[in-house]
């Protein structure tokens, strides 16, 4: 098999992640996230119009039957269309809404969905999910350190806070809309990422205990040589199906999709750089992964 | 090396497979569209005739039904209808033609047979974003009942001083707690000793500010949670009997966390009615029961409520006593002779008024009326011809109970004389359920249209199989005949998902769906793993069934651990998440327990069937690898 120098080009990788964090933070910290109805709280309406919807028809309406400051945009077809109030308007508000689009049409207009957050219930949850993520991440740590040894439970760490900083940058970048579904996908990367994280790791310690000869960059080339295969394929297999969910899937499940594309992309790229780059920062060498010492083996050696 | 399994194992990939698929086929049979029908009191029966009713409304409006059957002992029957279109006109039609006494409700009648049924077979339920309908979430002002019951308090403390004649200011301070500022320390160490023998439960604390000596009156922190708690679990309640009046076939109302009430209403579309019957008050009169020489102008007569005294009544006086707001609490208890009984308190205008009106009529009876807003339908017609239903409501006064006063009662009395303990836990309930400890708001409400629903099941449908066909496509290209190995293990995986999601009861979401859709993509994983190390082993030299041997022990422990690291997170998000989080936490944790089953031992199987026991010279395990 060939070894691929991947740490050769190690200086270049942490520049490329140092840059990826980069415009992530700062656009996180400049635009911040286009935070859904789930996390502000609010009303929103999606309906069907039986022929074209004329949005800037729908807008004047809003407008004058007191419903100002509502975004009005198609969603999916230009039939469909998704209204959203922003937080004031109480939870009797989407039906009457529902009522006056369809006082003022000829054709049908058929409710697809209304839904209304009230503004506790949004802080409430935008708490819950960073504490889920911080525990995720916590227990991720310890078992990690538990099972392999503490440098690769910062390397596997390192990865996760790269990829999801990175995937919340991405969706404060584009524009795109985060909600619930979107914070189960990004805990979903974690869960994905570790997966790849660990494969390659499990492969490093592996090899520190088998090459004996070997440094730390040789043995972390040779591993991530060995697991390039895997890694290639798994993310493949991952992407067809992700891909196929944000074309098929619908408007619904849409940023879910995307999310997970991205996660999947940037989780596949940390699993080879940041873990491994993480490791030769810390220094890893053969004497964290000695199998430890058993003590009836240590006495055989003192019986003569 | 000869690669053999034990018969056992085989036998015990095939005996999980076949069970799992016992238990995924209730999935294929498509549900029929029905109408559910039940009584609107547990009295009401439904029998032959009434059936027959429904059944001839419908074949006059040309609706094609069948398999209508009743439920043994009469509680509810459904009629299964042909077509899904016509559901929502044949409703109309059967509540017409029943009238106000029944409830019809819109149904998807499983189609499980009966054998497998009886093997506890049953299809996944669909969430409301696949099937379409209502999600509430209510908030109960828990603070409210709290400060009622202060209020509560502070009226008696002022009351015990004015009747033992301390002198003293009683208000409530910043912290929701009683204080009393007393002139002089005795006077407020004799209000102390009064107010801990009146109120036990309550933390007193002494304290001085100036020329005051102060006296103050905590609730402690329990009382407070149980307070909390009854006002909500007391929501439930009603709201349960609420939601059953609103004719859906499968409602749930369900607690959460501290303060919260979910309510899902399948398929209702009008969420304006919804929530109006959902936040209707009931309410509470105390009347006393008419002398019998009453002139008829001074009486009404009103009829028991629940089924053990159905049909019997009582004339009541028009004058009320008191209403449900003047009631503070309502308890179950038993007296000193072990004899169960309801303790009532009332607020301090409540026990003027109470003792007033009872003062004068000892050995008379009082009523104890439970009034609830409900609706009515009439059909108007319209200018086009076409009826319209009209929701016409009106206010139901049943009798709960008709004690007798055996003396003058005040703020706190009791109702003796109950059977049993369960009857008084009953009617303390509906005292505090008339009395509505707390106001509820909509905190939430997603409603998912049924067009939207249909279309999410197919997206998903459509999008797993497009999934699904391309990872075997590249799995077969890729791993040829190993490949082929893993794409039986991933169909096998998805059957025992579904069996066991249905088996578990367990409600299928879009994201659910999303998760099953991640499961397949991440389920080759272990395979993926697997191959690549036989091709590794095979690289090094290694014989095809030694290869095949190291492949899959070196590695079990890489999968161990990378599954184990995912099933953690996803044990999180089913811990912290609500909603669509949850659905995905349990697909996907599902998904990895089976799938670790058909990757490691299922492929295995079929690898050693293929493979072992012979002396073989290559392995078909895709390209660049020679053997």
């Amino acid at each position: 098999m060939k070894v691929i120098n991947f740490m050769g080009q190690r200086k270049l990788a942490l520049a490329f992640s140092a840059l990826l964090l980069i415009i992530a933070i700062g656009s996180l910290a400049t635009r911040q996230l286009q935070w859904g109805l789930d996390f502000t709280g609010g009303t929103l309406v999606e309906v069907h119009y039986s022929e074209t919807a004329n949005l800037g028809g729908i807008r004047d309406l809003l407008d004058t039957g007191g419903y100002s400051g509502a975004i009005v945009v198609s969603f999916g077809s230009d039939r469909d269309v998704m209204i959203r109030l922003p937080q004031g308007h109480t939870d009797k508000d989407g039906m009457q809404l529902l009522r006056l689009l369809q006082d003022n049409f000829d054709g049908s207009v058929e409710l697809r969905r209304i839904e209304f957050v009230g503004p506790q219930v949004g802080d409430e949850l935008r708490e819950q999910g960073g504490l889920a993520m911080l525990l995720a991440l916590g227990l991720v740590m310890l078992y990690i350190g538990f099972r392999f040894q503490f440098k690769f439970a910062v390397g596997a760490v390192a990865a996760l806070v790269h990829d999801v900083i990175i995937t919340l940058g991405f969706f404060s970048v584009i524009g795109l809309e985060f909600d619930l579904t979107v914070l189960a996908a990004l805990l979903a990367v974690i869960g994905y990422s570790l997966n790849d994280t660990i494969v390659v790791s499990d492969r490093v310690r592996e090899n520190f205990r088998k090459l004996r000869k070997a440094d730390a960059i040789e043995v972390i080339n040779i591993s991530l040589s060995e697991t390039l295969g895997r890694t290639m394929v798994t993310s493949f297999t991952t992407m067809l199906v992700l891909a196929s969910l944000a074309i098929f899937g619908g408007e619904m499940i849409n940023g879910f999709a995307v999310a997970l594309l991205v996660g999947v992309v940037v989780g596949t790229y940390s699993s080879i750089y940041v873990v491994a780059n993480t490791l030769v920062l810390l220094g890893v060498s053969k004497e964290d992964l000695a199998l430890p010492v058993k003590e009836g083996a240590e006495q055989d050696d003192l019986t003569p | 090396m000869l690669n053999k399994y034990p018969l056992w194992k085989y036998l015990l990939v095939l005996a999980v497979l076949l069970v799992g698929l016992l238990y995924a086929a209730p999935n294929l049979y498509a549900p029929d569209p029905a109408l559910q029908i039940t009584g609107e009191s547990s009295a009401q029966v439904i029998d032959l005739p009434t059936l027959a009713r429904a059944t001839a409304a419908l074949e006059e409006a040309g609706i094609a039904h069948f398999g209508e059957v009743i439920d043994p002992g009469g509680r509810n029957a459904l009629l299964r209808l042909a077509d899904a279109e016509q559901q929502l006109t044949a409703q109309a039609r059967v509540q017409r033609a029943l009238g106000d006494g029944f409830i019809v409700a819109l149904n998807l009648a499983p189609t499980t047979p009966d054998w497998l049924s009886n093997l506890g077979g049953q299809p996944m339920k669909l969430g409301l974003d696949l099937s379409g309908g209502v999600h509430f979430k209510l908030e109960v002002d828990v603070d409210a009942a709290v400060e009622r019951r202060r209020e509560y308090f502070l009226n008696a403390i002022k009351r015990v001083l004015r009747e033992e004649r301390i002198r003293g200011i009683v208000g409530a301070d910043e912290q929701g707690r009683v204080e009393a500022r007393f002139r002089s320390e005795e006077d407020r160490e004799q209000a102390r000793a009064l107010v801990a023998e009146n109120h036990p439960e309550l933390s007193l604390e002494r304290g001085s500010d100036g020329d005051n000596w102060t006296l103050t009156a905590a609730m402690t922190e329990q009382m407070r949670t149980e307070i909390a708690n009854y006002a909500v679990s007391q929501n439930l309640t009603t709201l349960r009997n609420r939601v059953n009046e609103l004719g859906v076939s499968e409602p749930l109302v369900q607690r959460q966390g501290q303060n919260r009430i979910v309510v899902e209403l399948p398929g209702i579309q009008d969420t304006a009615e919804a929530k109006r019957i959902l936040g209707t008050v009931a309410n509470l009169e105390f009347r006393l029961v008419a002398n019998l020489d009453a002139p008829e102008s001074d009486k009404q007569r009103f009829e028991y409520r629940g089924e053990d005294r159905a049909g019997m009544s009582e004339w009541l006086e028009r004058e009320v006593i008191i209403t449900g707001e003047r009631v503070a609490n309502a308890q179950a208890s038993f007296d000193e002779n072990g004899r169960p009984n309801v303790s009532i308190s009332l607020d301090s205008e409540g026990g003027t008024l109470m003792s007033r009106a009872t003062r004068n009529n000892i050995k008379r009876r009082m009523g104890v009326l439970f009034i609830e807003r409900k609706y009515r339908t009439r059909y108007e017609e319209q200018e086009d011809g076409s009826e319209k239903p009209v929701q016409i409501p009106y206010d139901e006064r049943k009798l709960l109970t008709a004690p007798v006063i055996q003396s003058a009662l005040g703020a706190q009395f009791q109702i003796t004389g109950l059977d049993s303990p369960l009857e008084a836990a009953e009617l303390a309930l509906m005292l505090r359920a008339g009395a509505l400890a707390a106001p509820i708001s909509f905190v939430e409400e997603r409603t998912v249209g049924p067009s939207l629903g249909a279309e999410n099941i197919r997206l998903g449908v459509k999008s797993v199989q497009f999934g699904l066909a391309l990872v075997v496509l590249f799995m077969v290209l890729y791993y040829r005949v190993f490949g082929l190995v893993a794409v039986v293990a991933l169909s096998a995986n998805l059957v025992l998902l579904v069996a066991f999601m249905s088996l578990i009861g367990a409600t299928l979401t879009l994201p659910g769906i999303a998760g099953i859709v991640l499961t397949v993509g991440m389920a080759v994983d272990a395979n993926v793993l697997i191959f690549s190390r036989i091709r590794e082993e095979l690289r090094d030299g290694r014989s095809p069934q030694m290869a095949i041997h190291t492949g899959y022990d070196a590695a079990l422990s890489t999968i161990l651990d990378a599954n184990i690291t995912t099933l953690i997170v996803a044990v999180i998000l089913y811990a912290v998440g609500t909603g669509p989080v949850k659905g995905f936490a349990v697909t996907l944790s599902v998904g990895i327990v089976t799938s670790m089953f058909t990757a490691i031992i299922g492929t295995r199987a079929l690898i050693n069937l293929i493979y072992g026991g012979r002396r073989i010279k290559s392995l078909s395990i895709g390209w660049g690898v020679k053997a």
